[in-house]
């Protein structure tokens, strides 16, 4: 046990001190990364555990911001992220309906904000805006309520629709959302269209803490609450029955699950994170327009939660991680080193990488090794890389295998 | 699983130990491009992003002789935001990152261009055309390309003086870019009593059928598209076959030997308005586009000039800050492009306060040829020269 | 000319192009249905399949061009070499994604399979527009001009329909129907419908079931493939992601239609045609610019929502039955 513990602890302290050693070395930040999650999963006392994580957390990434306030921005990302795909692991995960346009309710949480946080908001009621930045934590409740309310309207008339046919109605519910806030410039400007809505307010930072710290810890303690109340959620009755109607609809029907308000409420849940996190994204941004809105969002989302594991929240939090470090630093720190290694003309096998043509630029594929691994990722991993409990005993009655026919070709 | 983690851990000290140490390098100069180069919007980006690597290329003589090494680092942004900006973070956390040029779209730049004002990092934009990038006043945003309130007037003056269209229809691309530049067209045209039929957006990238039945109903004297090639193309060349016999116009989007590509003889006679002279008159223009193909094996896409002038510039500013051997700072690097003169392809760009060039020398060039490979032999029609509105209060 | 004038003038032009971007839809609609009427799983990878078929048309086109035999070949071989090489290509590259990709998932819960192709997709489309720009060093292609089809009837002064989209026509219809018979009439067909049906039961009769799986992406690729082809000859030019958006909107008039079956997909892609055709001439003209074309796919989607909610199984149904 002891050993354990003094283990945890180390790998903690030794990544901290490779990032210190090497600010800029991306191995040594993911190393750092690579420490929380053997924390998580180590077999130390849960107080240990939580201990070493809020260390990590809320102490050392600050100060590795600070020195690099490139990882904070990543980790900032990651919060936000996680969020939204606690979100939407609630509908799908969860409820097990699959929504498509997941990111209409992160853009309507965006765009909530984004209007009276800036001068926008006077093409519409003529003047008096911005609202001073404090009313930023009134519109993260603004947010929340708006976007709960977006997703009982969608949810209401598309109730009686099942599987794939919701997907493509929440699919065409996203873009619906994406191109009117593209085109809701007129004939009263809304939105103010393609060109987007700058600058939006942010919230003022308290003691003098510099502003990313300051955000990070913010949007840290919101994604927080966000993964606490799906904790809470998830073992209630709603959770259960959330669970039920995922595995069987008609028997949760007949067992006296009501369908449509717990639907209503799945969609509710999961709608209402996006919008904390679209208010909490157009502050950080400062600009958004309608490009941040698109299809693609929503699947990078879903691509989260299942990668993590559907309907398992530590899942849904790592595959957020993953993704989100995997496009903005593995892949993009990739291509980088490839790059110094052409700038500084290294031979390979006696190729001089300086001569490599332009078609060979490595940052041009970074998306298609990120397609590689969503494939790889699903054939060796498809329970997520951390199952839900539940699930993870459910896949395990399957025979090892049950692929019937598979070696009949 | 903990073994499993154990010897993941081990690897990854190992791999730690090997890596390649992001340490002094000694006195390291690198110029940053922030541009698409994947996704649907990557033959713009990759455009930009050759048009900086070219320019580093034949600019970096002078730094290298004083005593620097200077690297080239492309970024894609992904035409993302959130993209964008955390690369931003990136560029600013590498102390040898003296500049970036980009970004294609100013959805990206404007909150990319909030974290490169954090740290004075200049960035100059050869794309934004979208007033606000620069209308913000910060102190390292630069631009050289033009503004859609500069260039949506461009067209409309010579719709209306020169082409004298009485009725025009105008399409655009619902871009930043594109709606930007046809709203400014149409309230200058409106202004000049020229007739709007029509103010039509659309994301449609080949199937305009819908859209041109109206316009072919209404029969104007001109269209207008705002937007890039991509768009224009599949329109006027669906416009022209079914027999629409208005005149094309359209702003700089509109520069490329793709456009001919695609739609062929439909847009011989296409007017298009840009600050990049027609390269059988400009000696500097031809240098650049001869040089491009032969480095690259193909013609230029639109911005790739813009961007080459751009580094052409911040290595101009770079020289200034590092006279005599001295390390320079992103502080005085952001400044000293402020007082840079050049003359490059795209014409002579000097900057005003809010780091708009201060006059642009706009072009309305006409294609002559249904070749790609002819696309240098476009004729200039007029030359049209305007500042950008005064700052607003 | 007066307003309603122009309103009523253009309808019949609206109407057609409508149909021809009707019959788009439903080729491509085509070949997720038959992998969703089997496996019950969007094949998200098919616009890509459908945009790789595109790809071979041009490579051949370009080819010819290239060899200078392009203007000797005369236009309806032309048409049915590049068909024919388009779906085969696709066709095999749809077998392929099978093999890798989705093969290992096939017993793993629903989405699993979906975020594969996802990545399949994201894959495919840099990694062609990688083989072209490596190949031919360009983003964009284009397909030559070949005369006879660009040829144009005029039925009034207004109105006119080219050739090249009574190709489209009559080969979504021709391809509609042999695709209708081939599941239906034949041994083959009763296969396809057997696993779709039950699986185990269907191998156990003596079906193999991997093979007929395979089968049916080889057809659903092929479909892809000649539309992709289509799709080149009637709008000229293509990049690597020119069939995302087109995917994405025959995925949703496969499911307008009643997704998994040959039928609805038709019908889908119609309805979802004549509606964003009407919806971009229209839409402007009738609201005085208030509102513009691109309200279309709002216009699209919201006519989705309602006739699902009156019709939960698409307009002509589902032909596979919901499994409990």
């Amino acid at each position: 046990m002891i050993l354990r513990v003094a283990l945890t602890v180390g790998a903690l302290a030794l990544s901290g001190l490779a990032v210190w050693i090497f600010p800029r070395s991306i191995l040594a930040f993911l190393f750092f990364q690579g420490s929380l999650l053997f924390i998580y999963l180590a077999d130390v006392p849960r107080r240990v555990k939580w201990a070493l994580l809020a260390l990590a957390l809320l102490v050392m990434m600050p100060v590795i911001g600070y020195f690099n306030a490139y990882y904070l921005e990543v980790a900032t990302q990651v919060a936000i992220f996680a969020a939204l795909a606690l979100g939407l692991n609630i509908v799908v995960g969860l409820a097990g309906l699959l929504d498509l346009g997941y990111v209409a309710f992160f853009a309507v949480g965006s765009y909530c904000w984004a209007i009276f946080g800036s001068p926008q908001a006077n093409a519409i009621f003529g003047g008096g805006f911005p609202l001073p930045p404090v009313w930023f934590f009134a519109f993260l409740l603004v947010g929340l309520v708006v976007a709960a309310g977006t997703g009982v309207l969608l949810g209401l008339p598309v109730l009686r629709i099942r599987g794939d046919y919701l997907a493509v109605v929440t699919l065409g519910f996203g873009e619906v959302i994406r191109v009117m806030a593209n085109n809701l410039d007129k004939p009263i400007n809304f939105t103010n269209g393609p060109k987007g809505i700058t600058p939006i307010g942010r919230p003022p930072a308290p003691f003098g803490l510099p502003y990313g710290e300051y955000f990070y810890l913010l949007v840290l303690l919101i994604a927080a609450v966000v993964v606490l109340v799906n904790r809470r959620l998830e073992d209630s009755h709603i959770g259960r029955a959330w669970e039920a109607i995922r595995e069987d609809e008609l028997a949760a029907q007949a067992m006296g699950v009501p369908l449509v308000r717990t639907k209503l409420m799945a969609f509710a849940c999961g709608a209402s994170f996006a919008g904390i996190m679209g208010v909490v994204f157009s502050a950080k941004q400062v600009f958004i327009n309608p490009e941040s809105f698109t299809f693609l969002e929503s699947i990078g989302v879903l691509a989260m939660v299942i990668l993590g594991g559907m309907g398992s929240i530590p899942g849904a939090v790592l595959g957020a991680t993953v993704v989100t470090v995997l496009n903005l630093q593995v892949l993009k720190g990739l291509s980088l080193w490839l790059n110094e290694l052409k700038n500084a003309g290294t031979t390979v096998f006696g190729y001089n990488l300086a001569n490599l043509p332009t078609q060979l630029e490595p940052a041009k594929y970074e998306r298609m090794i990120f397609g590689v691994i969503l494939i790889l990722m699903m054939i060796f991993r498809p329970q997520g890389m951390l199952p839900a409990r539940r699930r993870q005993r459910e896949l395990g009655h399957l025979p090892p295998k049950a692929a019937g026919g598979t070696e009949a070709a | 699983m903990s073994k499993r983690f154990f010897r993941l851990v081990v690897s990854l000290l190992l791999a730690l130990a090997v890596a390649p140490s992001a340490l002094a390098q000694g006195k390291t100069i690198k110029i940053a491009s922030q541009s698409p180069l994947s996704g649907g919007q990557a033959a713009l980006g990759e455009g930009i992003k050759l048009g900086v690597q070219l320019a580093v290329e034949q600019f970096k003589g002078n730094l290298e002789k004083a005593g620097f090494k200077v690297d080239f680092v492309p970024y894609d942004d992904q035409a993302k935001p959130d993209v964008g900006v955390a690369n931003s973070k990136s560029i600013i956390a590498d102390p040898e990152i003296m500049g970036v040029i980009g970004h294609l779209n100013s959805g990206v730049a404007i909150p990319s261009s909030e974290v490169y004002k954090d740290v004075n990092l200049a960035m100059i934009s050869p794309a934004n055309t979208n007033p606000t990038v620069t209308d913000r006043g910060y102190k390292n945003v630069y631009r050289v390309c033009g503004r859609d309130d500069v260039q949506g007037v461009v067209g409309s003056e010579f719709a209306h003086g020169t082409l004298k269209a009485k009725t025009v229809y105008i399409v655009h691309d619902k871009t930043t870019y594109g709606q930007g530049v046809a709203e400014f067209f149409k309230a200058d045209a409106e202004k000049k009593g020229v007739k709007v039929l029509g103010f039509e957006g659309t994301e449609e990238k080949s199937n305009f059928d819908p859209i041109i039945t109206p316009i072919k109903a209404k029969n104007p004297d001109l269209i207008y598209y705002g937007g890039i090639y991509e768009g224009a193309a599949p329109l006027f060349k669906q416009a022209r076959e079914k027999g629409v016999k208005a005149k094309f116009l359209g702003p700089d989007g509109l520069d490329s030997s793709d456009l001919t590509k695609i739609a062929g003889k439909s847009v011989v006679g296409m007017y298009y308005t840009t600050v990049a002279g027609p390269v059988t008159v400009y000696p500097a223009a031809k240098k650049f586009a001869d040089e491009f193909k032969k480095k690259y094996g193909k013609n230029p896409e639109p911005f790739a000039a813009q961007a080459y002038d751009a580094t052409a510039i911040l290595i101009k500013a770079l020289e200034t800050v590092t006279k005599g051997g001295k390390a320079p700072t992103r502080e005085a690097v952001a400044a000293a492009v402020r007082s840079v003169k050049h003359t490059g392809v795209t014409g002579a760009i000097e900057f005003d306060a809010k780091g708009d060039p201060k006059t642009a020398l706009y072009f309305v060039i006409q294609v002559a040829s249904d070749d790609p490979q002819k696309w240098g032999d476009n004729k200039e029609v007029k030359k049209l020269s305007i500042a950008p509105p005064a700052p607003r209060a | 000319m007066d307003d309603f004038q122009l309103l009523i003038g253009i309808l019949p032009q609206v109407f057609m192009d409508g149909l021809v971007l009707g019959f788009m839809y439903a080729l491509i609609a085509l070949g997720y249905t038959m992998v969703y009427g089997v496996l019950e799983f969007i094949n998200f990878a098919h616009s890509e399949i459908f945009i790789f078929g595109a790809f071979v048309g041009v490579e051949i086109l370009l080819g010819l061009k290239g060899a200078g035999v392009l203007a000797s070949v005369p236009w309806p071989l032309l048409l049915l070499l590049i068909l024919a090489a388009g779906m085969a290509g696709s066709g095999l590259l749809a077998v392929s994604i099978e093999r890798v990709a989705y093969r290992p998932l096939r017993n793993a819960p629903r989405l699993i399979p979906l975020i594969s192709a996802i990545g399949v997709s994201f894959f495919l489309q840099d990694f062609i527009r990688f083989l072209e720009s490596i190949w031919r060093n360009a983003f964009n292609l284009v397909y030559p001009d070949i005369d006879a089809l660009n040829h144009r009837f005029d039925l009034t002064e207004t109105i006119d329909v080219p050739v090249k989209s009574l190709v489209v026509t009559f080969g979504a219809l021709g391809m509609l129907w042999g695709l209708h018979a081939l599941v239906n009439r034949t041994k083959v067909g009763a296969a396809i419908r057997a696993v779709a049906e039950d699986q185990t039961a269907a191998s156990l009769m003596g079906i193999n079931v991997n093979r007929i799986i395979s089968l049916t992406f080889l057809i659903g690729g092929a479909m892809g493939g000649a539309a992709g082809v289509l799709f080149g000859v009637q709008y000229g030019f293509i990049n690597a992601y020119s069939g995302f958006i087109p995917g994405l909107k025959a995925f949703t008039a496969a499911v307008l239609g009643g997704i998994g079956n040959i039928p609805g997909a038709m019908a889908g892609g119609m309805v979802l045609g004549l509606l964003e055709a009407f919806a971009a001439s229209y839409m402007s003209l009738l609201t005085g610019g208030a509102f513009g074309a691109e309200y279309k796919d709002i216009f699209a989607f919201s006519m989705l929502i309602l006739i699902l909610i009156f019709r939960p199984r698409g307009l002509l149904g589902e032909v596979v039955r919901e499994r409990a």
